[in-house]
């Protein structure tokens, strides 16, 4: 994984250990946690924008797909959370696998194209299909965790219950990029038709790496709706997909650091510009277009050079 | 060539009627040809004569539009190209295809992609065996680098490579793959005289070390040195087909090729 990133994760481990012993407050803790759900559906972007070079505008429907499965299967059909959570992986893996089978066979974004309409389907079937989802009303009364007799209820225990598991999902990440996969994922990236003369099936692992960012983005979706209790379809519309490319890119593509930077920074974003009022979402727009303008490839990469670029100057 | 190896050579690669056409256009037109196990054979002729298309069809890149390619006597037209490498057909580019974004190592490491087997799940999770292979990639890919020198350039990223380097890096990687034939597109163009030099020394090693060598390439001084057989193509035909002084001596060459126009590019 190299010493780098080791070192990297243990100071975000000591951080995010300590920090509910600071901040005791529960908005600040459900920030948090909103940071862990979004940085987990990220990453998963991150592998498949960054890495495999493709473009999903659809991933807010895979999210919606773990909510609702793990939303509708605990409400209305009694299922225990960890089934539920089981059945949204499934579902998302399949109908990921039924995107991503014929279209990435074929070169080009046609991938983006397939998935903006699947975001779309999902959007309509979560809002007409009354007597499931709730319809725009939303579901509501959804289970907290709990397991073997201990509740994740309050904010602290959640806390660390989805860090743990973002954490998790980080060092899975890492292990691939550091692999064989990984590197082959890079060279698809850098010429495709070399990566295939190595004999790399470029077709195959831009499947796998789709289906794995849905299954990350399934993931996602149960730990918010067991979080918030309450699933409406706005929480999975197309803004919501595009504002999971925007991490992406505001974090920078080509690393995983990047997307839980992107995740944390677009998320707080928008809380601490309550102050501007009905000004906020022009601020907003301004600080992405500085971010995007002087830092092309993302914060990440731009912080790590203005870092380099400083200590040359002193 | 010496008598002895002769009699031991065994057809590596052959293509009968092969046949590609663009449109109207034929690129390659009832092609036969022979690559023996063991030889460095050279194709060349004018620009557009169908050589960068042939091994397109080779690597499976382009399916043909008629004819076969056999690859140690079984047919693989029609494959895909990732599924050649596997048989044991890696190749360079004309227009060099390095892998930018990646250090001269790493991209020498993908070239081991074939010869190591840890999927995404096992990869992900570090299961015990992960850090083993990985250990044999590092160690391939060294090796290789040491065999076209740019171990000092190892950490360098791969974008940042002179030319002459660049090619270099694109043999190693395709060395990586363990290949029983290695094709060669242009593997001297843009090079100096002495990166010429050493390019011709590697792919004399290479040869040496059991590989078939099947190489493009327009400096006729490097074609007739290394060769043991050259192919004239023009217009997607063979013209003739000999050892180097055979073809010199051709008088169909000198017409179509040599005599014409000598191009250096």
């Amino acid at each position: 994984m190299g010493k780098e990133n080791i070192r990297t994760l243990f100071i975000l481990m000591i951080c995010l250990g300590i920090f509910p012993f600071f901040v005791r407050s529960d908005y600040y803790l459900s920030i948090m946690i909103f940071i862990a759900i979004n940085a987990i559906i990220v990453m998963g972007l991150s592998l498949l924008m960054g890495y495999a070079g493709q473009i999903s505008l659809g991933h807010a429907a895979f999210f919606g797909i773990g909510a609702y499965c793990s939303g509708v299967l605990t409400v209305k059909f009694g299922f225990s959370i960890f089934a539920a959570f089981f059945c949204g992986i499934f579902l998302s893996t399949i109908m990921a696998m039924a995107i991503a089978i014929p279209t990435l066979k074929l070169k080009g974004h046609y991938l983006a194209v397939a998935t903006l309409g699947f975001g779309e389907i999902i959007y309509i079937i979560f809002n007409q299909l009354l007597e499931i989802t709730g319809g725009p009303s939303g579901l509501s009364g959804i289970p907290s965790i709990h397991f073997w007799g201990y509740s994740f209820k309050g904010g602290v225990r959640y806390f660390y219950l989805v860090w743990a598991i973002a954490i998790l999902l980080l060092i899975f990440s890492l292990n691939i990029i550091h692999s064989r996969i990984g590197r082959a994922l890079r060279a698809v990236h850098g010429s495709e038709i070399a990566a295939e003369a190595m004999g790399v099936n470029v077709s195959r692992f831009k499947i796998q790496v789709f289906v794995l960012s849905a299954i990350y983005a399934s993931i996602a979706g149960t730990l918010y709706a067991h979080f918030v209790t309450f699933i409406s379809p706005s929480t999975f519309s197309l803004f919501v997909s595009i504002l999971l490319l925007m991490m992406v890119v505001i974090g920078g593509g080509g690393s995983i650091w990047g997307a839980l930077l992107g995740a944390g920074i677009l998320t707080i974003l928008p809380e601490s510009l309550r102050a501007f009022r009905e000004f906020d979402i022009l601020v907003y727009g301004v600080i992405l277009m500085t971010i995007l303008l002087f830092m092309p490839e993302g914060i990440f990469k731009g912080l790590t050079l203005s870092v380099t670029w400083m200590r040359k100057k002193w | 060539m010496d008598e002895e190896k002769m009699v031991t050579l065994q057809p590596i690669l052959e293509t009968s009627r092969l046949r590609k056409t663009f449109g109207g256009v034929m690129a390659i037109f009832d092609l036969n040809f022979t690559v023996m196990s063991g030889q460095i054979k050279a194709i060349i002729g004018p620009n557009g004569a169908g050589k960068t298309t042939l091994f397109n069809m080779i690597t499976g890149v382009l399916p043909p539009t008629g004819g076969t390619i056999q690859f140690k006597g079984s047919q693989i037209n029609g494959e895909k190209p990732h599924r050649i490498a596997q048989k044991g057909i890696s190749r360079t580019f004309q227009t060099v295809e390095l892998f930018g974004n990646m250090t001269v190592l790493e991209n020498v490491m993908v070239g081991r992609h074939i010869r190591s087997g840890m999927g995404l799940i096992r990869s992900g999770l570090r299961l015990p065996g992960v850090k083993r292979e990985e250990r044999f990639i590092l160690e391939s890919a060294h090796e290789k680098l040491e065999m076209v020198g740019l171990t000092p350039k190892a950490d360098e990223p791969a974008s940042g490579l002179p030319l002459g380097e660049k090619k270099l890096l694109e043999v190693a990687r395709a060395l990586a793959t363990d290949p029983q034939l290695i094709l060669l597109d242009e593997p001297a163009a843009g090079l100096n005289e002495t990166e010429m030099l050493r390019m011709a020394e590697i792919i004399r090693r290479i040869r040496e070390s059991g590989m078939t060598v099947l190489l493009v390439e327009h400096h006729m001084d490097l074609v007739m040195n290394i060769s043991d057989e050259v192919v004239v193509l023009n217009y997607g035909q063979k013209v003739t087909e000999g050892t180097p002084e055979e073809v010199k001596r051709d008088e169909k060459v000198i017409d179509a090729y040599l005599g014409v126009e000598i191009e250096y590019a």
